[in-house]
């Protein structure tokens, strides 16, 4: 039992459950709204597509690497599929929506595999630049504007919802939209893939020492290319789903997301340096971060302040989980001898 | 020294990034010369062109030195920025009541923003070297921080009503031909390739870059190094922020933008290592020309959007990534090819 108490009290999950539990106290202090059910469904609501695209940045990131390009690529496969529809005249369902949508999206994130795995370029060099032509190329060539009207298979999944909840006090109303199965899909299979496959074991032992993995016999390049894919097809279905629930395609509305992204799976305890970290603190990161910009204006707090707070929880949360990584590799004083190597460069 | 054939011939083998950037510029110069002459080849281009590259180029330089160390500084725009929006608001306090700026004003701004971005480096440096943070992470948590408070002074409007007289002053033309801006770059060029080309502190940062392991129990400090690094690349980036509040007579927490991917590519570009340990300000400032001779020359073909810009950078930038991976694998597989040569000629 004790020992029980003492690895939850190792983990950062733990920690950030409990900052997200102070956050929501204080909110609930301050203004009443937090525990209502409409405010928790509206949050899970807002979580679906920052959780998607967590899955996939957690996913590059326990590999050693980091990609920076997912929102355009969202962006970009998502354009391009409405565009198709739009311009065929679409009245079909959701599916087709959806399977073109991953056609591209693994396309997309076919390029960056390519470059990372083949040419063993920097990652996040790679994806600065992928990113940039993505970009580049929906605003350039296909000269995207904004598509108000999307096809009706795609905006009725938008919209529609697997049950409302009304809050009685105050006769707010929300609803839970259907996508939220998408991510609970995506969830379930990506934690079957990384804790009971082969592939999953590859993906963190190359994060942890990729000649290590190498040696052991892990297909390192076929790994990272086909990681690259799988997260080009998780993002460009979360784009998606951000279109259909908008309603509306909107070409830059994505850009500039993935740095949140990011931090707020650092946050969750997932080593930049790969190797390390677990879904549900890259769930439970990802939380933090939508709380903080939902609850700031729960709180009155005016959302020009939002970029300081952001910074500044990436900087402490970073920092905290930079810290505690030293202090786990520092080897104990009376196990080493005089004179020996005394710190682990990481 | 003599230049001659063969001297001139093992400079451009020494360096094959210098080498082909040279290359680059004098293809574009011939390709611009035959297609729109009579618009490029103008002195007030060309002074355009001086104006606006000291901006980015000063922050590329910054970039520069930290990647050399192994890092990364994405925050050079956040810093810049914020810098811009303090001097913007400091210079509207010495208004005077007809409306003239004081004259200690300007050197009290430049007094400021050198503070300033010591204070933003340090802190980046503190995050990078003792906290641990991945550099990545740490500045881009400083470049959001940077942003915010920028946001949070101007309460996410643009700074405008810049005295005159600070913008002229900067942007004033030297005998009328050299504009300020370039004079405050060069001066930073000159100051940085001194710095790492012949002072101690230079061979420091290329040894904890290429091994900062090693650098460590060779006796270097490295945590001091890496914070000494990081404050030069934010003065550095303070100011670009200057040139910017200039050049553009107002600040905002969001201008500029796309000025780190640029960063990042011109360093790549200029032949610095991201791994570190390798880089010269030589490249880095060929690579800086290069590129705004490029974006100059794509803005005289008016068919060419501006949208198609990120595209072309984003392009180069792989490409020559691209590009080095299979020079630097030929030269070892050329190598080794050699050295079985002559391993097998003395079996012989």
């Amino acid at each position: 039992m004790q020992r029980k108490i003492k690895k939850l009290l190792w983990h950062n999950e733990f920690y950030i459950f409990l900052v997200i539990l102070l956050i929501s106290l204080v909110v609930q202090l301050r203004s009443g709204q937090f525990y209502t059910s409409n405010n928790i469904v509206d949050l899970i609501s807002a979580m679906i597509v920052p959780g998607l695209f967590a899955i996939g940045a957690f996913m590059v990131l326990v590999s050693g690497g980091i990609d920076v390009s997912f929102p355009a690529l969202a962006s970009l496969s998502v354009y391009a599929t409405t565009r198709i529809l739009v311009d065929i005249n679409f009245q079909g369902g959701i599916w087709l929506p959806i399977l073109l949508c991953m056609i591209f999206g693994g396309f997309l994130g076919a390029i960056n595999g390519l470059l990372i795995s083949k040419f063993k370029l920097q990652p996040l060099i790679v994806t600065l630049g992928v990113a940039s032509i993505f970009k580049g190329f929906m605003q350039g060539v296909l000269k995207s504007v904004q598509i108000s009207v999307i096809p009706k298979g795609m905006s009725s999944f938008g919209t529609a919802s697997l049950f409302v909840v009304k809050n009685q006090e105050s006769g707010l109303a929300a609803r839970m939209p259907v996508a939220v199965l998408v991510l609970i899909i995506v969830l379930i299979l990506t934690y079957f893939i990384l804790n009971h496959t082969m592939y999953g074991r590859g993906i963190y032992a190359i994060g942890g020492n990729e000649t290590s993995a190498e040696r052991a016999g892990f297909n390192v390049k076929r790994i990272k290319f086909t990681l690259y894919i799988l997260v080009g097809i998780i993002s460009s279905l979360a784009g998606l789903i951000r279109v259909s629930m908008m309603t509306q395609m909107h070409p830059t509305n994505m850009l500039g997301m993935e740095m949140m992204i990011i931090a707020g799976v650092v946050l969750g305890g997932v080593a930049i340096t790969g190797g390390a970290g677990t879904l549900i603190g890259c769930m439970l990161g990802t939380i933090l971060i939508v709380l903080v910009q939902n609850s700031l204006i729960l709180l009155g707090v005016p959302t020009f302040w939002q970029g300081f707070f952001l910074g500044m929880l990436i900087i402490l949360g970073t920092g905290v989980s930079a810290y505690r990584v030293r202090q786990a590799n520092k080897p104990q004083k009376f196990k080493v001898p005089r004179g020996a190597a005394n710190e682990v460069e990481l | 020294m003599k230049l001659n054939y063969n001297n001139t011939k093992s400079f451009l083998r020494k360096d094959i990034y210098i080498t082909r950037l040279i290359f680059l510029m004098i293809v574009w110069m011939i390709f611009m010369a035959i297609f729109k002459f009579d618009k490029f080849y103008t002195l007030i281009n060309f002074q355009t062109m001086a104006a606006q590259f000291p901006e980015f180029g000063l922050m590329a330089l910054g970039v520069m030195l930290c990647m050399i160390t192994g890092g990364i500084d994405l925050s050079v725009v956040g810093v810049a920025n914020l810098v811009a929006i303090v001097s913007g608001i400091i210079l509207k306090q010495f208004i005077t009541v007809n409306g003239e700026l004081l004259t200690i004003a300007i050197p009290l701004v430049f007094l400021i923003s050198i503070v300033l971005g010591a204070l933003a480096g340090a802190l980046n440096g503190f995050l990078v070297s003792v906290i641990r943070i991945p550099p990545i992470l740490a500045t881009l948590g400083s470049l959001e921080l940077f942003r915010g408070i920028g946001i949070i002074l101007t309460k996410g409007k643009a700074i405008s009503g810049i005295p005159f007289e600070f913008s002229e002053a900067i942007t004033h033309k030297l005998f009328g031909i050299l504009p300020n801006q370039l004079l405050i770059f060069l001066v930073v060029v000159l100051l940085i390739a001194f710095l790492i080309n012949n002072t101690a502190y230079g061979k420091k940062l290329y040894l904890t870059g290429t091994n900062i392991t090693a650098a460590k129990f060779s006796g270097i400090r490295t945590k001091s190094v890496l914070i000494k690094t990081y404050m030069i690349s934010s003065i550095s980036a303070a100011l670009a922020g200057l040139i910017m509040l200039a050049n553009y007579n107002s600040a905002r927490a969001d201008y500029g933008t796309v000025y780190t991917l640029q960063c990042v590519l011109i360093v790549v570009l200029g032949g610095v290592n991201p791994a570190g340990g390798k880089g010269k300000v030589t490249g880095v400032v060929l690579a800086i020309c290069v590129l705004q001779m490029l974006s100059s020359g794509l803005n005289r073909f008016p068919q060419i959007s501006s949208f198609y810009i990120p595209l072309i950078w984003g392009g180069v930038l792989i490409t020559v990534m691209v590009i080095n991976y299979f020079t630097e694998n030929s030269i070892k597989v050329f190598r080794g090819k050699i050295k079985k040569l002559i391993v097998n000629g003395e079996k012989l």
